[in-house]
């Protein structure tokens, strides 16, 4: 008696875990199509969506989420670009002028352009659009002190770049 | 069996077992223990499948370009009255700009103190630090003008923003008062945002404002004066019934914002429009109020236009057709015309039309279609930086006026260290051109004219390819009138000549490639805030273009090109288009005042404000020059430059309103 009743409590079991997987895997695609729809209508698609997969939230973010998700990889770029900076005082010093500058710059993104950005993007977007955008003008005016060749982070300002782009075409879509 | 149960959506396969689940834990554990392989089958499968088609979809899509380049501004379904373009004109840059300065190879240059306050400017409307952006509630009452503005108290960028305040007798002195409105309500809490204010039948006055709630919805709220016995209107109450408008079905809570002035209907209700969108259409909603606290929102829109995105800021007033005064808001006749205006939210430029007000139904219809609001070819106040404008009836001298926030086009970076962003344009009058009948005329408020200390006048020729010093001593401070002319013999030499293309119907300031690129007939006009070398300068001039049927016509811009060596500021060529009437002569006007331009030609029926930031033409290297750089046209100038006294705009004190009240 009791091994049919656990008999029967297996199979439902499994059959509750094939329905949640399959549910899961509906939803995947579902929410795929939200993530894969927003990174379309963005200059980078492939660079949008391994930004958004990386991050757990995307999966039940709508507009706003994504780009907050997107502000986030903006000012964990950025602070590691400060340590970076910060690095190359002492690997580089002839360079002082140019990386004062980008600590300058890269301040701006981290404190400033962030925040507004985040606050912006919940209500009053195309500030948000103006933070971003702004965070791509500081990252290659930090860039363009450097004398040619010479700068420690280039990698990280195209980077930056890029994502600013995808970022500020999302942000567009709340306008 | 298998096969149609898999076309089954999986929820009604497996509702089953779901739900009669129970049943089946019964005997019948035969019939079931004989179903279930097979059902197991089918998820699995299905599954597969799943995993199959998500394999396939991200299959498909690695590594195809699926991006729209970086023109963002393109909409994939664009028609031909797409909304207007972002390309060139707008914010702080986009993915050109990182180009641009690598090509250039500039040294990047460093802000210093030195450089960035030459930058404030001396006789603009602007807070004493930190951030400004739209206006606010301009008024006239009990023989002060206000002026009420979108602030942020702790920073030089946007966010925090609360309603600041300042008064003035004339429009040009300004004393700051305290804030006047803070975000200490739930209906406000994310934001005191912009509004208007509405005189009522007894003299007193109502203001309606959009908050940003503390879910930042966007509603509409009512608030007045504490004290109408006090003409600095220093306090302000909140109605305790806030919200008196929150957004309608089939609005978005983030699309509902900038009530308008009210005006009267016929009926002797008051009726406000306020900006909004569906999908990508801008719209105008309406609504009715005989209290400002109940209101009847109308069926119908003022107007809509479609793919002109979100409307901001809208503003709706009437002109007259042949005088040249003011109206005020609710005036309305045969005589008069209407005006619908809306800041596009997603170009950044202001817009509005000439059309006809239907007030049985609170309607509207724009004279010409096709340069409706908001399309790319309709018109604009100002070709140049310019939003959110605003205008108010200033009952004190029958005008009306119009206000705009001009922001910064350099970095949040300078800002931030500069500690201040964003002016307000010198205030204007607004008409409608009598010779045309089809635009408006702007030009700013007479009482600048206090402003002007010493003169001097000039008359000269202009060769060209020319570039003349023009002796003024300070040129960062200034009021310039001028009048052009091309020589006669130029002129016929050049309409005759079958060599010289016609280009009018190509040209535009923005593609020109600027001041520097020669024409038959132009560019030429003035170089403002240039150094000796000419290193640093910005030109704002005339271009005339040969048409194809051997009429001219003619351009007014401004190019800030070349106007700075810093790399981290937007430099665009602004400009457009503007009426040359018969028998008229080309003028312009433009006042410098530090990092702010605005030009004005043909007595104000195109703008242009602009924003430089010289790194070397400032303080006492900054000069003037004016310019022929024709092929071969000559050209004469005569113009009168001013120098421009100081505002003295004064932190709020009791001193500082004593001694304005005096004057």
């Amino acid at each position: 008696m009791h091994l049919l009743v656990l008999n029967v409590l297996r199979e439902k079991m499994m059959k509750t875990m094939m329905m949640m997987v399959m549910m899961a895997m509906m939803m995947g695609v579902a929410m795929g199509d939200i993530v894969d729809k927003t990174c379309k209508q963005t200059p980078d698609y492939s660079l949008c969506l391994s930004l958004l997969r990386s991050d757990p939230r995307s999966s039940s973010a709508d507009t706003v989420g994504l780009g907050l998700i997107l502000v986030d990889k903006i000012k964990a770029l950025g602070t590691e670009t400060l340590g970076q900076i910060n690095m190359a005082y002492k690997t580089k010093p002839m360079l002082k002028k140019p990386l004062d500058e980008c600590n300058l710059r890269y301040k701006t993104i981290v404190d400033v352009d962030v925040h507004t950005a985040i606050i912006a993007i919940k209500g009053n977007p195309k500030f948000a659009e103006g933070a971003i955008v702004d965070a791509g003008v500081e990252a290659s005016v930090c860039e363009g002190g450097f004398p040619k060749g010479q700068s420690p982070i280039t990698g990280l300002t195209q980077k930056m770049n890029k994502i600013c782009d995808v970022t500020r075409a999302i942000v567009r879509m709340l306008l | 069996m298998a096969s149609s149960d898999a076309l089954l959506p999986i929820s009604a396969r497996e509702e089953d077992p779901l739900l009669s689940a129970g049943s089946r834990s019964d005997p019948n554990a035969e019939t079931h223990r004989r179903r279930r392989p097979v059902k197991g089958l089918l998820a699995v499968s299905f599954g597969l499948l799943f995993i199959a088609f998500y394999v396939v979809l991200i299959a498909t899509h690695d590594g195809s370009s699926r991006s729209n380049d970086v023109k963002i501004e393109s909409d994939e379904t664009a028609t031909t009255t797409s909304r207007a373009r972002l390309a060139g004109v707008s914010e702080k840059s986009n993915g050109q700009l990182w180009k641009l300065s690598g090509e250039r190879n500039t040294v990047s240059f460093a802000w210093n103190n030195s450089v960035l306050s030459w930058q404030r400017t001396a006789f603009h409307f602007q807070p004493e630090q930190n951030w400004m952006n739209d206006p606010n509630g301009p008024l006239f009452y009990k023989g002060w003008y206000h002026f009420f503005y979108q602030y942020n108290p702790n920073a030089a960028v946007w966010g925090d923003i609360v309603w600041g305040h300042a008064v003035s007798k004339d429009l040009i002195h300004w004393v700051h008062l305290p804030i006047a409105m803070v975000a200490d309500q739930w209906y406000d809490a994310n934001g005191v945002w912009t509004g208007s204010a509405t005189f009522l039948d007894d003299g007193s006055l109502v203001m309606l404002y959009t908050g940003s709630t503390d879910k930042s919805v966007q509603v509409q709220n009512l608030a007045y004066p504490e004290d109408l016995n006090d003409p600095l209107l220093l306090k302000w109450v909140k109605y305790s019934g806030n919200p008196v408008l929150v957004p309608p079905p089939g609005i978005l809570p983030k699309d509902f914002r900038d009530p308008t002035t009210a005006w009267k209907t016929s009926d002797g209700k008051w009726r406000i429009t306020i900006g909004s969108k569906i999908n990508k259409t801008g719209i105008s909603l309406v609504y009715d109020t005989i209290d400002f606290k109940t209101y009847e929102k109308h069926d119908t829109l003022l107007h809509k236009v479609p793919n002109t995105g979100m409307w901001e800021c809208v503003d709706f007033y009437p002109v007259s057709k042949t005088a040249v005064n003011g109206l005020d808001t609710s005036v309305n006749g045969p005589n008069v015309k209407h005006i619908v205006k809306a800041s596009m939210d997603d170009t950044r430029f202001d817009h509005y039309a000439v059309g006809t007000y239907f007030d049985s139904n609170g309607t509207w219809i724009p004279d010409d279609p096709t340069i409706d609001v908001g399309m790319s070819a309709s018109l604009r106040y100002d070709y140049g930086k310019f939003y959110a404008s605003k205008t108010f009836y200033d009952q004190n001298k029958g005008r009306r006026i119009l206000w705009s926030w001009i922001g910064e086009s350099d970095s949040e970076a300078a800002d931030v260290q500069k500690g201040w962003s964003s002016l307000q344009g010198i205030p204007r009058t607004v008409v409608l051109d009598t010779k045309t009948g089809k635009n408006l005329v702007q030009w700013p408020v007479e009482e600048i004219k206090s402003l002007r200390l010493s003169s001097k006048q000039f008359d000269m020729e202009v060769g060209p390819g020319s570039v003349v010093p023009v002796d003024v001593d300070s040129a960062a401070q200034l009021d310039i009138e001028a009048e052009f002319e091309i020589n006669k013999e130029s002129l016929d030499k050049i309409l005759g000549d079958a060599s010289v293309l016609a280009e009018a119907e190509e040209f535009s300031c923005q593609k020109s490639g600027g001041a520097s690129v020669r024409g038959a007939l132009g560019p030429f006009g003035f170089s403002v805030l240039a150094d000796k070398s000419l290193s640093e300068q910005t030109p704002v001039y005339f271009y005339v273009a040969k048409g194809k049927d051997s009429k001219l016509k003619t351009f007014f811009c401004t190019d800030t090109s070349r106007s700075t060596f810093a790399n981290d500021v937007v430099k665009p060529i602004y400009g457009s288009s503007v009426p040359v009437l018969k028998g008229e002569k080309l003028t312009m006007r433009i006042l410098v005042d530090h990092s702010i331009v605005e030009g004005f030609a043909q007595a104000g029926r195109t703008c242009i404000s602009s924003r430089v930031y010289p790194t070397k033409a400032i303080y006492g290297a900054a000069k003037l020059f004016v310019f022929n750089n024709a092929i071969d046209a000559t050209i004469t100038a005569s113009f009168k430059v001013w120098q421009m006294n100081s505002a003295f705009i004064h932190p709020y004190s009791e001193e500082a309103v004593r001694a304005l009240s005096s004057t």
